[in-house]
């Protein structure tokens, strides 16, 4: 267990240290602070925008960093838009229950936007990806659990119709 | 509302301002509450009846609620009206004090009714038992309908005469009313009086509220709406039921507050991933940008002389606190304990700051000067945060979530109070599950 969160600390310094944008907002994390530790990895929320595109994203606690799994999914995603040059979507931004209502409306919006500009890198438009922030108001899996909350700290990728 | 509630005050009998041995001291925790004896409200054999309510039973309803909010403060003891030895008439011309004392009573409240064309007189008279005196006498005259309000009144007299502090009485509180599963929650804006009596619903559902406040009069309240999916900004008038956006700006606003000259609206504006903090003049629209920074600065809040606001920002890495002058110059960081800071809210005194706590997985309700220093924790709970000061600066209402199971069993939001000595939290009935409570100034000045 140690090992594996070892192992993606140790990811995700690579991985930012590589990247060339969507770094300007993250922050140096506090001592003492799990930036990465507490990361969704797992799939039981997840759906598929296609086949093998995830539709989500996640994000460790008070953070809106993107993981190497996240710029993954969103390369992905990016990819599938391309293809499709007439789709435009909404990425919705969220948070978990363990904040304030109000802080977390703007970590949510941050998160969103944190994914929009690494799709942005990819190619595509701005105007075709616009952002909602729904703060702690809809959480996927409502128990009040560590891992219901790494489920709910996300951004979704949604299509417009 | 000012129309249908025509007060009048007469000053019966001469107002007793002489020191009197009772004085209440609330700057403490209360452990010794003071015994407080309230009589029926005895009625005028002249009196008509009132529609289909007998005005016995009025008298006794304004002396419940003026004993329930006694009750409600922690501070007094209200007495079994079994023990009381007088008759209410005969106690409201001359309490035999020896008597009353007997019972432990350190003040009675006496009063009577009259219910005469169409129009209800309340009179009462306050009466200290160890010094044989009057304290205070007045009389009001209104609509019967608004009986409960002339008891708030009368419960704000009294609070006063025997504290020497303002009342919260006759105050409301506006909050969010939630119903449904966790994952599907429907908010509606709603409105109370603060003992949760009068609830009314002032949106119905059909899309997201959060975070209503008062302006100053009471009459206006701002919130954020997800109205056509769009968060924003909205005015309401609670009168008039009409609403409007004012923060309708190329992204998310939100966290809105009033200035306390009720002339601008405070507010978060998010973009591209960066929120600050902006002000917009309700008449001119004059939009003023007053923080300029990369991280996240929220929850504003003005100082009661409007020259300076605090707010809470994650320019340091986590949330903390911070105050600066009103044209966002001076910035300073005022919270430096262990854990994140979050809704610093300024306290209508002026002296102190309430916020949320969080640490270790524990969230709490403190209060701190506006300088940062003396910081106290008063309540510490699995969620809860949100405070909203009492229009006297004495007490905090906040919201407080439960811990829910896999399916989101278990998991409840209520509204709750806590004095700022950290004595008296207890919760406040709604009809519904309740957040973002915020409360009004008091509605009779």
């Amino acid at each position: 267990m140690k090992f594996n969160k070892r192992i993606t600390n140790l990811l995700i310094i690579f991985i930012s240290a590589l990247a060339l944008s969507a770094c300007a907002t993250a922050k140096k994390p506090t001592s003492g602070v799990s930036t990465s530790g507490d990361v969704y990895t797992g799939t039981d929320t997840v759906k598929y925008l296609a086949s093998g595109v995830k539709d989500r994203v996640f994000f460790a606690t008070n953070r809106s960093t993107l993981t190497s799994a996240s710029r993954d999914t969103l390369r992905k995603q990016a990819d599938y838009l391309r293809k499709n040059k007439d789709l435009n979507v909404v990425l919705e931004g969220h948070a978990d229950e363990r904040g304030t209502r109000e802080y977390n409306l703007a970590l949510g919006e941050k998160r969103a936007n944190t994914a929009k500009d690494y799709m942005m890198t990819y190619g595509i438009s701005g105007k075709r990806i616009s952002v909602i922030s729904y703060g702690k108001e809809k959480p996927v899996n409502s128990a009040s659990t560590p891992l219901a909350w790494s489920q709910n700290r996300r951004s979704v990728t949604v299509k417009v119709k | 509302m000012k129309k249908l509630f025509y007060i009048f005050t007469i000053l019966i009998f001469k107002f007793n301002f002489a020191y009197s041995l009772i004085e209440v001291d609330i700057t403490r925790g209360n452990l010794d509450p003071l015994p407080i004896a309230i009589s029926p409200l005895h009625v005028d054999p002249q009196s008509d009846n009132y529609q289909d309510v007998k005005v016995k039973e009025l008298g006794d309803l304004i002396s419940a609620v003026i004993e329930k909010n006694f009750k409600s403060t922690g501070l007094f003891n209200p007495l079994n009206k079994d023990a009381f030895v007088q008759k209410p008439d005969i106690a409201h011309l001359k309490p035999r004090f020896e008597d009353w004392s007997l019972i432990t009573a350190q003040a009675l409240v006496t009063g009577k009714l009259l219910m005469k064309d169409d129009k209800l007189k309340v009179e009462f008279r306050l009466w200290d038992i160890s010094a044989n005196k009057e304290m205070i006498a007045l009389a009001f005259t209104t609509t019967p309908s608004n009986w409960r309000r002339v008891a708030h009144i009368i419960s704000d007299k009294i609070y006063e005469r025997l504290t020497g502090e303002t009342g919260y009485f006759d105050t409301r509180i506006i909050y969010v009313s939630e119903t449904g599963p966790k994952t599907q929650r429907v908010k509606k804006l709603a409105i109370m009086d603060q003992d949760g009596k009068n609830t009314k619903y002032l949106t119905l559902g059909n899309e997201l509220v959060l975070t209503p406040r008062f302006n100053p009069t009471n009459q206006l309240v701002t919130y954020l709406s997800y109205f056509r999916n769009l968060p924003r900004v909205y005015l309401l008038d609670i009168e008039t039921g009409i609403q409007e956006v004012v923060g309708n700006f190329p992204g998310m606003t939100f966290a809105p507050r009033f200035s306390p000259d009720g002339k601008k609206i405070i507010m978060s504006f998010a973009k591209d991933g960066n929120s600050d903090i902006y002000t917009m003049d309700l008449e001119t629209r004059l939009v003023e940008k007053i923080t300029e920074d990369s991280s996240i600065d929220t929850s504003p809040s003005f100082s009661p002389n409007g020259k300076y606001i605090c707010f809470n920002s994650d320019r340091s890495g986590l949330q903390q606190i911070y105050t600066m002058k009103s044209d966002g110059s001076g910035v300073k960081r005022i919270s430096f304990g262990n854990g994140i800071y979050g809704t610093p809210v300024w306290s209508p005194r002026g002296d102190l700051i309430a916020f949320t706590k969080v640490r270790a997985g524990k969230f709490y309700i403190g209060v701190m000067r506006s300088d940062g220093t003396g910081e106290r924790l008063l309540t510490e709970n699995f969620y809860q945060e949100a405070p909203s000061w009492s229009p006297n600066g004495r007490l905090l209402v906040f919201y407080r979530e439960t811990k829910s199971g896999k399916d989101g069993e278990g998991f409840s939001a209520k509204l709750w109070s806590i004095d700022i000595t950290g004595y008296n939290e207890r919760e406040l009935k709604t009809e519904t599950d309740a957040s973002d409570p915020s409360w009004s100034s008091l509605l009779s000045k």
